[in-house]
């Protein structure tokens, strides 16, 4: 039985709150594309692409008319284009970007997430051509996102990748520099990443998915914030039993849209990710829920405890909610993305260390921060390095999208639009080099931890 | 398609013909109505299902959002799954 109360919460939710479905993902297994011609293995792709696509976004806006619960990106997932672009004969991959680009803009979806490698433990020749091919591939496209997982509790950190990875983030920036370097906003670095994570920039569909499946990911950090306003003064335990129980309402709606999408689909349902997503708007911040909770400003001393708690309770009352919940699953922090976050870090609560430490209990890691456009590549590879090993050795996901913006300094503030938001520019300490240790290479052991067997 | 339309505000003649007269226009027939005046204010649940089912929710929740700011009225609707799975396990 439903009773007004349960009425007048569940609106407020939707039409106040900003509780909607974040995006519908479809993941398409390409290893079936596989060819020695680049320019047949493109055909290939984007015939596949399009043809299992094809309805999605409709799906996705026939589902919003019939529950008004609004549905704000369809998207795609690709298995990882290093592996998928292997058998090909080039020394480029920039052709299968510019083909995944055609494919998404035909069938309408706003990002295809795929243009990945998985190197923790070594690169294969794709791997080497794709992450080559990165920079120039983030250019020439629009809606192509990439990924490197470049660590894992399992198999260690690949320092060459590390080392790699803060050279081409550079380049992407200087190639997109008219555009404020977007293309780095469009790549992600990982340790430990899922197969199954719906969210851009870092969705790849992994190598042990089915042929194709839909997933989605629910959002509402609104939703929780003002749960919490009406506990004033209440104590943790209250604190973690109502964020649960809102997560689970939350997710409760994910699981609807998801079950429907894949009967309408006729592709099998994967996974929810129960992420309290941010986005510029104001009232949907991660940062406003942790002040919620009584800090003064996000950034200040508690603000991990505050994290760790709030990253724990959404997994806990969303995982009864859904059949299946994988992903990324907790608290995203990025900061462009999110009101509360800009304002922290412009009135100097928040620093690029406070977050890492974040990272530490929230669902992913160093997220959307805009930095110097003449940070050196080793210094943001010691970034990457720094939060591969926290993923590593704490057995969960975590990924760096630094911006490097040419031009811009300390006190600027950059502007990238739409949902990726805007930042101003974050300290970080590159007064003293990191050159010698990024130069080393190899790889960093897989922890004791690994020897789970 | 079951559907939940609640209306709150300032209690005046005609909410109920308004509010029923919209949902008549759009073919959904009315299964129960809750509604009640306090301070002032008039609440109105109603239960309702679309017939023929082929109603847009986002087009109708927009038209009496439109009709309720005319009438310094909040009509929203919703169907009616949301609720039973939000608050049902």
């Amino acid at each position: 039985m439903i009773t007004i109360d349960n009425i007048l919460e569940t609106n407020r939710m939707i039409t106040e709150n900003k509780l909607d479905v974040r995006t519908i993902t479809m993941g398409i297994s390409l290893r079936d594309c596989a060819h020695p011609n680049i320019d047949q293995f493109c055909r290939n792709i984007y015939d596949k692409i399009t043809t299992s696509a094809e309805f999605l976004v409709k799906t996705g806006e026939d589902i919003e008319a019939k529950y008004g619960i609004p549905i704000i990106h369809k998207r795609i997932s690709v298995t990882p284009i290093a592996i998928a672009a292997e058998a090909c004969k080039t020394d480029s991959y920039v052709p299968v970007a510019e083909t995944l680009d055609k494919a998404a803009k035909a069938v309408g979806v706003n990002f295809i997430g795929g243009f990945s490698a998985l190197v923790e433990k070594g690169f294969t020749n794709g791997d080497r051509i794709l992450l080559d091919s990165i920079p120039q591939a983030l250019a020439s496209t629009d809606v192509v996102c990439s990924s490197v997982n470049l660590g894992s509790t399992k198999a260690g950190i690949n320092m060459d990748c590390v080392r790699q990875m803060g050279e081409i983030i550079k380049r992407t920036a200087e190639l997109t520099r008219d555009q404020d370097a977007l293309g780095c906003a469009k790549l992600v670095v990982f340790a430990n990443a899922p197969g199954d994570n719906p969210f851009m920039a870092g969705a790849f569909h992994g190598v042990s998915e089915a042929e194709k499946v839909v997933s989605v990911g629910v959002s509402g950090p609104g939703v929780v914030k003002h749960a919490l306003e009406d506990l004033k003064g209440a104590d943790f335990t209250e604190v973690a039993e109502t964020i649960k129980k809102t997560a689970f309402k939350i997710t409760r709606v994910g699981q609807l849209v998801a079950r429907e999408a894949s009967r309408r689909l006729g592709v099998p349902f994967g996974i929810i990710d129960l992420s309290l997503a941010p986005t510029p708007a104001v009232g949907d911040s991660v940062a406003n829920v942790l002040e919620e909770m009584g800090l003064e400003r996000c950034g200040a001393p508690g603000t991990t405890a505050a994290l760790a708690l709030l990253n724990d309770a959404v997994k806990k009352g969303g995982l009864m909610a859904s059949s299946h919940v994988g992903g990324l699953s907790g608290a995203f922090i990025p900061v462009s993305e999110d009101q509360g976050m800009i304002e922290a870090i412009e009135c100097g609560s928040l620093s690029i260390e406070k977050l890492e430490a974040m990272t530490c209990v929230c669902s992913v890691g160093l997220d959307m921060i805009a930095v110097e456009g003449d940070t050196s590549a080793a210094t943001i590879s010691g970034i990457i390095a720094d939060e591969a090993a926290i993923g590593m050795i704490n057995n969960k996901t975590t990924a760096v999208r630094l911006i490097p913006v040419p031009g811009k300094k300390v006190g600027d503030c950059v502007e990238f639009g739409g949902l990726l938001g805007r930042c101003p520019i974050v300290k970080v300490r590159s007064n003293w080099s990191s050159e010698a240790f990024i130069a080393r290479g190899g790889r960093i052991p897989a922890p004791i931890r690994s020897l789970t067997n | 398609m079951k559907l939940v339309v609640t209306t709150v505000g300032k209690d005046r003649v005609g909410i109920i013909a308004m509010v029923s007269n919209i949902l008549a226009e759009n073919n959904i027939n009315i299964l129960s109505v809750n509604q009640n005046i306090m301070d002032g204010f008039f609440n109105m649940i109603m239960m309702a299902e679309s017939v023929g089912g082929d109603v847009k929710l986002p087009e109708l929740q927009k038209l009496l959002r439109a009709k309720g700011d005319e009438l310094e009225l909040e009509i929203k609707v919703q169907n009616q799954e949301i609720f039973n799975i939000m608050h049902n396990i």
